[in-house]
């Protein structure tokens, strides 16, 4: 069974590396997808491999210099016996590209929460770090952003299964007009559009209510922590920059010195060494950055979930408002009363009734508008439960995950604080055995 | 038999202060390790006392007589006796001459010990065995600064630091004595030394800071700081074999009111006199080993001030790291509170960041309080020093001038060199042994001293990072601890 899986496995891969031709050949993919279900990366290896510069013109025929990303996929314990590894299958993209396929995805899933891209523009940056976008320490970085986000849709229940982003790992040319084609832009028009009407929901949840809160706390804590880490950087970089002068002074010092001479000239040494060891220390310390940077943008999925959900609960509202009104019209025409003052009103006072037959056709009219009413409202009920349900799912997915990853992450910072004081004792003691011998 | 107490000592007739020896005159005299006498190391007898020593110490190749050094001869015999072989024989044949051999009540080993362990009163005991270069010397006159006290009377607010007092030295007439003396004091005895010893390189004082309000005077730290350097100071004083004896310092030690009068005048001659360096009188030829002292005086004290730059820039970068640190161990505290799985953790990383800041700021305090001030001391140190070379510039000056306008006045009228000249050129040459001594002594304490004071610094250093180590591999217990607990009870 797992071998004819496995084998399955290395014949999409193919597949999605040769260009498809016929509808039938996409169903076949979609429908082996389906049947993987969420294993997508137990069938398949997925990986950013390298990124590289190059030169292009962009629409307004400017020339420019941008970077793209190799992703290379290679189906997972494929091999089989005496076989060798497959060759992976490889295309390459741009950030925009990224950009697009999770534009499409924050769309068409808007009860999940999705995976955040790495930062555009380096942010929460301590001063040695460079703030350009095509440093090779920032564009190494991406890249490993860049994985991590392809991993995190890889590894997710639902998002994995979706057919662009399997097109986005297989098909560097026919992927862009195929995302296009699902029509999700036209899904985000109005969305936003919405959102700019600054809704208000009447009876907002109140769990959705708290996550939104815990996401703005988050948000902060999250940004606040890292400004303070780029500085504490900053200044812990000072310190030890400052203690290479030892070196300096100590070698000028040992050219004045008999029997203190070797023992200062070495220990000089050793304080240059201190002080270069800062540049690793901190490079590593980027990456525990690059970590809560993730979680920092997860709170604006998060956010825009929540903010999904009050749409929907607002629509919700619309449509049981709409029915309220309709019926309370109905029930005016057919007692002949009016409750509340209304311009119909006045103009039946000034002009007379309106005949039987009037009355009666409006009447039909009305109770048909309510049945339509009725059957909207049921279904934006049906919506609204749906995305609760949906969403609460995922976001207690989530939180698990997010326990889980932050924990790892503060257990790997620790690792990191014992490594760079093992390398401090480590140069310190060096030292000491050179002044000993003087 | 054998088991006598050091009262011999007293008796053996030792040579008041006036009489010593000088080096000048020592080497006049045959300065040959002497074989007609050597020291036998028969178990717990010695079977002859000198009376008189003459150390000779081989430092660089050149050989510097140091009579001073004779002085405590006895006690110099003592330690040879107390401690192993090895030891006896570095003391013999090749490096000690006997000029006078004397025979004399001989102390027991067991009552050497006992008085060598009653007079180390610090851990100077490791110092001498750590070091070889300074066993040459022996110390019979122990001080200690410290218990400093806050004065305040109508007048004026001051502190007074115990002096104590532990000697065999039979200048004085009790073994132990103790006083109180102010920073005045120590300014006197060390302007009397100076003035006494003209020749002779005095240790530097602490900064007088005479400018109030720039320091705060009455601090603990303040006065903590300064009680160590008056405590160096002393000892320092206390440990060289020539200014170990000077009465002054007998005075400063045991007098119950120092009698400061004579202090003031002096304080002007010595205005004058720097006033007569700086007046320059182009030398004919300074001897090279002189400008050698000079240029390596210049270059130590430029490296002393950029270590010293050094290190304070380093203790603003620690203290503005430090701010940041603890706000960042905030935030992790804060963050925990909107959390429920990860609040542990999170307390975890804070209390440790807090615990580190604890370390670095230990190592602050202790970089600043004892690092700082041996850098201080040396670089005033190194200005003592320039003063000596320039008093001893002055007097070769004194005599190549006299020198000239006596060969003038001879080529006129045939007379033989006037006795005033001679003792110009004595004068010189006396200046010269003594300078070169001191240089010796003092490159041997510089090499030590700094020595050590590196190897604190790493051993600080060593400790911050040990602390912060655990710190951090406590947390990483507390969370891993958790996360097995939370594997274990998901797959039951």
């Amino acid at each position: 069974m797992i071998m004819a899986d496995s084998g399955s496995g290395e014949e999409v891969a193919v597949i999605g590396n040769t260009d498809i031709t016929s509808v039938e050949s996409e169903n076949n993919i979609i429908n082996t997808m389906v049947e993987r279900g969420t294993a997508l990366l137990r069938k398949m290896e997925i990986s950013v491999a390298e990124a590289e510069k190059r030169t292009g013109k962009n629409t307004v025929n400017m020339q420019e210099i941008y970077t793209v990303y190799l992703i290379e996929i290679r189906p997972a314990e494929s091999v089989p016996e005496g076989g060798t590894p497959a060759a992976p299958d490889t295309l390459w993209r741009r950030y925009s590209e990224f950009e697009l396929l999770r534009t499409y995805l924050l769309v068409t899933y808007s009860y999940i929460i999705i995976p955040p891209l790495p930062e555009k523009r380096a942010e929460f940056v301590w001063h040695k770090l460079s703030a350009d976008n095509l440093d090779p320490d920032f564009v190494e970085r991406r890249r490993v952003g860049l994985e991590n986000f392809l991993l995190r849709v890889a590894s997710h229940p639902v998002l994995s299964n979706d057919k662009i982003f399997f097109l986005f790992l297989t098909e560097e040319k026919g992927w862009r007009d195929a995302v296009l084609e699902t029509g999700f832009q036209d899904k985000v028009d109005s969305r936003l559009k919405s959102l700019n009407a600054m809704f208000r929901v009447k009876n907002p949840d109140k769990r959705f209510a708290a996550l939104k809160h815990y996401s703005d706390d988050l948000n902060t804590v999250i940004s606040q922590l890292l400004r303070v880490r780029a500085r504490v950087a900053d200044r812990l970089y000072g310190v030890y920059k400052v203690h290479g002068n030892y070196g300096r002074v100590f070698s000028e010092w040992s050219a004045i010195e008999k029997e203190m001479g070797d023992g200062l000239q070495s220990a000089g040494h050793h304080m240059d060494t201190f002080a270069a060891s800062i540049d690793d220390i901190l490079e590593e310390e980027e990456h525990y950055a690059d970590q809560l940077k993730e979680y920092l943008f997860y709170t604006e999925a998060v956010r825009s979930v929540c903010r999904k959900h009050d749409l929907i609960q607002y629509e919700l509202e619309m449509a049981a408002q709409d029915l309220t009104y309709k019926k309370q019209q109905k029930e005016e025409l057919a007692t002949g009363t009016v409750r509340i003052f209304s311009l119909k009103g006045m103009t039946t006072k000034l002009f007379g009734q309106e005949s039987q037959e009037q009355r009666e056709s409006r009447i039909a009219a009305l109770e048909q508008s309510i049945q339509e009413g009725e059957e909207l409202l049921k279904e934006k009920n049906a919506e609204c439960q749906e995305f609760v349900r949906t969403a609460w799912e995922d976001i207690d997915r989530f939180k698990e995950q997010k326990d889980k990853d932050l924990r790892e992450a503060l257990i790997s910072y620790a690792i990191m604080q014992i490594s760079m004081c093992k390398k401090g004792i480590q140069v310190w003691s060096n030292a000491k055995e050179c002044f000993n011998k003087m | 038999m054998s088991v006598g107490t050091p009262k011999g000592l007293a008796s053996s007739g030792q040579k008041p202060i006036t009489e010593i020896l000088h080096p000048l005159s020592a080497t006049e005299e045959p300065l040959s390790p002497g074989p007609d006498v050597t020291i036998n190391y028969t178990g717990d007898r010695v079977p002859f006392h000198p009376h008189k020593l003459t150390v000779q110490f081989d430092v660089q190749g050149k050989t510097t007589p140091d009579v001073a050094v004779s002085l405590s001869a006895q006690l110099f015999v003592f330690f040879a006796c107390e401690c192993d072989v090895t030891r006896a024989c570095r003391v013999s044949p090749q490096e000690v001459g006997l000029t006078n051999g004397a025979p004399s009540e001989t102390p027991s080993p067991a009552s050497a010990s006992l008085l060598l362990s009653r007079l180390q009163l610090d851990d100077n005991l490791e110092a001498d065995t750590m070091d070889p270069y300074a066993s040459t010397e022996t110390r019979d006159l122990f001080v200690i600064v410290d218990d400093p006290k806050k004065h305040v009377s109508t007048m004026e607010t001051y502190i007074t630091y115990r002096v104590s007092t532990k000697t065999t030295r039979i200048e004085f007439d009790l073994p132990e004595y103790c006083v109180r003396r102010r920073y005045q004091d120590f300014d006197w005895l060390r302007i009397k030394l100076e003035d006494s010893q003209p020749t002779h390189l005095i240790p530097p004082l602490p900064e007088k800071f005479v400018m109030k309000g720039v320091v705060d005077r009455f601090s603990e730290e303040f006065v903590e700081t300064r009680m160590k350097a008056l405590d160096k100071f002393l000892k320092r004083v206390a440990d060289h074999p020539v200014l170990s004896f000077n009465p002054y310092l007998n005075a400063f030690l045991t007098a119950k009111d120092l009698n400061k009068r004579q202090g003031l005048a002096l304080l002007t001659k010595v205005g004058e006199s720097v006033k007569n360096v700086a007046g320059g009188y182009k030398l004919r030829a300074r001897p090279p080993e002189f400008c050698a002292m000079g240029e390596y005086l210049d270059t130590f004290s430029q490296k002393l001030g950029t270590i010293d730059r050094i290190a304070q820039r380093i203790l603003r970068e620690q203290s503005e790291y430090l701010t940041e640190v603890r706000e960042y161990g905030a935030v992790y505290s804060s963050w925990a509170a909107s959390e429920e799985e990860l609040q542990q953790p999170l307390e975890g990383v804070a209390g440790s960041v807090t615990a580190c800041c604890g370390a670095l700021e230990e190592l602050s305090d202790n970089m600043s309080q004892d690092f700082l001030p041996v850098l201080r001391e040396y670089i005033l140190y190194i200005e003592s020093m320039k003063n000596v070379l320039r008093k001893r510039d002055l007097s070769q000056a004194e005599y190549e001038g006299r020198l000239e306008a006596a060969i003038l006045r001879r080529q006129e009228d045939k007379m033989p060199m006037p006795a005033e000249v001679e003792k110009c050129q004595d004068k010189v040459e006396c200046f010269n042994a003594d300078l070169k001594a001191d240089w010796e002594r003092w490159q041997r304490n510089k090499r030590q001293d700094f020595k050590q004071l590196l190897i604190g610094m790493a051993d600080k250093n060593i400790n911050h990072y040990e602390k912060c180590q655990a710190a951090w591999e406590s947390l990483i217990t507390v969370l891993q601890d958790k996360q097995t607990e939370d594997n274990t009870s998901d797959t039951n």
